[in-house]
């Protein structure tokens, strides 16, 4: 039933520019593969050229041992998820999904018996002879994963399937996505913009980023061990601190952090530290001193907005339990905790400390 | 007490804003009425008292008559002729409009557009210069004995090079409208290309296609300029219905013409009420938001 998918190489140029360069990775059978970056970053186009409805520049596509480089869109059987669900509008939802097997000549019996069992599973039954306008987003996205489903694909691909949704309805989605893989187990690529849907959802992860592959690994690796200065930023919050390498550590004019080993001697780097990764210190005395220019409540946590001594500005969430009395204005000591350096991208020129786009933590 | 008193004054300005609101949609509604009755309607019901004048027996003495009927069938058989050329070229025209990227697009996007802006009567005169006497294509054709000018191919040529815009016109905002999508997701789920055309593509276009071809039949059939020049005005053998009137009134026979006249306009009718379904169907399917 599942089949892994496997792309080598694959590259796709639109005149000088390569929206995909020399992208190579292995999605394990039964398992959902992510491919997770900014938009731009390629990712959709890679998952169209698996489909067969964009043709690459170079490089080739396998599904277990059989090659569909050369093959037409309707021989891969693949199935596909747009971000717009693409619904035939002038169908019902039972027409919908009954299309796949229908250009496939199969029998009307086994159709209706195929479109049941379908509907049923995206509890649907209730709404086989409505038209796409008469339903929400979340149930055409449903329509439209059922249609994909229909005529048995060996894979399934996603193409942002939940970015038309709103926030409510995406989360129930994702949910129920996840569910609906666990009891199916096909082999998934989801490609996604958005971190917390991939690490959610995803056994595997894929971060693309300007055409290439940054780093391919579980959503613990990638987010506890990222491989590149971008997966760093890009994957979760993250204080960004530029600084020099001496002694193995990153030097930030009033203090230093560890972890730079790896780091030659004297170069430019950048530290990566988590927002929960930056502690309050109990007492007099920790990695760095700081003025605290405000307090936020996220629910249970708080959004401590920090100048360091150096005048660069962190973001830290702690517990309100483990604030220890620290109020605005206050001068505290932190402990910055398993920060990681890189060194620094010649892109990120930009001087102090920046921080990555807010992620609002799960409660 | 001052929030009274101006709670009090605001009434009669409103209601003076908004009388002067009525009478300015009034003015406005009835001028658009007028406007619409005096230069549309008038000629129709002109044409219809004028035909049925010497009673309602004329029409069926008139359309027994053989050169009628033979200008009924002409007009007819370029109709028919020109909506299936242009229905085909037209939607694959439209297509690679939308669909393909290449040089020179948008002079053809232009191009499509020419016998909008050309008179007929140039466009006759131009059929002439290619197939007549000392024509480019009139030694090719000749010596295999095939009369185009003053003969029924050129007056179907003529019709079909106007009536090109219609359909590509009506096809190309729709089609531009559905997007890819669904023709994408028709492949993945195995139909071959003819198969997501004709299952897919042709639904989502089918009232805009049936607008573009009533406007081509309406054009066709009322077409007269192009044709008249190419007809060698050959009585009984190129006479469409619109030459019909055309020499009916030169040889005064105003009766006759009249009524071909009524059936034509008859003909606009049926025609009107079939686009304004169409044009109904056809919003109605833009408007769903899959």
């Amino acid at each position: 039933m599942s089949t892994p998918i496997v792309v080598q190489d694959l590259t796709k140029r639109f005149g000088d520019f390569a929206a995909v360069d020399d992208v190579s990775f292995t999605a394990p059978a039964g398992a959902v593969t992510a491919l997770l970056g900014p938009s731009g970053s390629g990712k959709s186009t890679v998952l169209r050229m698996i489909a067969g409805l964009e043709i690459p520049t170079a490089g080739r596509i396998f599904m277990g041992e059989e090659e569909l480089t050369a093959k037409s869109v309707q021989d891969r059987g693949v199935g596909f998820v747009f971000q717009h669900y693409a619904l035939f509008r002038h169908m019902t939802v039972s027409q919908n999904v009954e299309f796949g097997l229908r250009v496939r000549k199969e029998s009307a019996a086994s159709r209706r018996a195929r479109v049941d069992e379908l509907l049923e599973l995206v509890q649907l039954s209730n709404f086989a002879g409505r038209y796409p306008d008469q339903l929400s987003g979340g149930q055409r996205q449903r329509v439209a994963l059922a249609r994909a489903l229909a005529p048995r694909p060996e894979v399934l691909l996603l193409d942002e399937p939940f970015g038309a949704l709103d926030a409510k309805v995406r989360q129930d989605l994702r949910r129920w996505l996840d569910e609906l893989h666990r009891e199916l187990g096909v082999t998934s690529l989801l490609v996604t913009h958005d971190q917390e849907e991939a690490l959610e959802l995803a056994n595997q992860v894929v971060v693309m980023h300007e055409g290439r592959v940054e780093q391919v690994g579980a959503p613990a690796v990638i987010y506890d061990d990222p491989a590149t200065p971008f997966v760093a930023g890009f994957v979760g919050a993250a204080n960004v601190l530029h600084g020099q390498v001496r002694e193995g550590h990153v030097h930030l004019g009033a203090f230093r952090l560890p972890g730079a080993d790896h780091l030659d001697e004297g170069v430019a780097a950048t530290a990566f530290v988590r927002p929960h990764d930056v502690r309050v210190a109990a007492d007099q005395g920790g990695d760095a001193r700081a003025v605290v220019e405000r307090v936020a409540t996220l629910g249970w946590l708080a959004r401590l907005t920090l100048t360091l001594d150096g005048g660069e500005t962190v973001v830290a969430h702690v517990p309100h339990g483990e604030l220890h009395g620290a109020k605005e204005g206050d001068l505290i000591w932190l402990d910055l905790r398993n920060p990681k350096a890189f060194v620094r991208p010649e892109t990120a020129a930009d001087e102090g400390a920046t921080i990555a786009p807010e992620e609002v933590p799960a409660s | 007490m001052s929030a009274v008193a101006a709670r009090d004054a605001v009434p009669t300005d409103l209601e003076r804003a908004r009388r002067r609101r009525r009478l300015v949609r009034s003015l406005l509604v009835i001028g658009c009425v007028g406007y619409v009755a005096v230069l549309l309607l008038l000629p129709l019901i002109g044409i219809i008292r004028t035909a049925l004048e010497p009673g309602v027996g004329i029409v069926r003495e008139t359309l027994t008559l053989p050169e009628v009927r033979h200008a009924f069938y002409l007009t007819g058989i370029i109709t028919v002729i020109t909506v299936v050329v242009t229905t085909v070229f037209g939607l694959i025209v439209a297509w690679v409009l939308v669909r393909q990227r290449f040089h020179g697009r948008a002079v053809m996007n232009a191009l499509v557009d020419l016998p909008f802006a050309l008179s007929p009567v140039t466009v006759g005169l131009a059929c002439v210069l290619l197939f007549g006497a000392n024509g480019w294509f009139n030694e090719f054709f000749a010596a295999r004995g095939i009369q185009i000018i003053f003969a029924v191919p050129a007056m179907v040529l003529v019709t079909i090079f106007i009536c090109v815009p219609f359909t590509i016109r009506e096809l190309v905002p729709v089609l531009e409208e559905i997007g890819l999508d669904e023709e994408d997701a028709s492949r993945t789920l195995g139909a071959s290309l003819w198969q997501t055309f004709f299952k897919v593509t042709l639904p989502n276009i089918r009232w805009a296609l049936g607008y573009g071809v009533a406007l081509t039949t309406a054009r066709a059939i009322g077409e007269i300029g192009a044709v008249l020049i190419v007809s060698g005005l050959i009585k009984g053998k190129t006479e469409t219905a619109t030459i019909f009137i055309f020499t009916a009134i030169e040889e005064r026979q105003t009766a006759e013409a009249f009524v071909v006249a009524l059936v034509l306009a008859a003909i606009s009718i049926v025609l009107l009420v079939l686009l304004e379904a169409f044009r109904r169907r056809s919003e109605k399917g833009r408007g769903h938001t899959t």
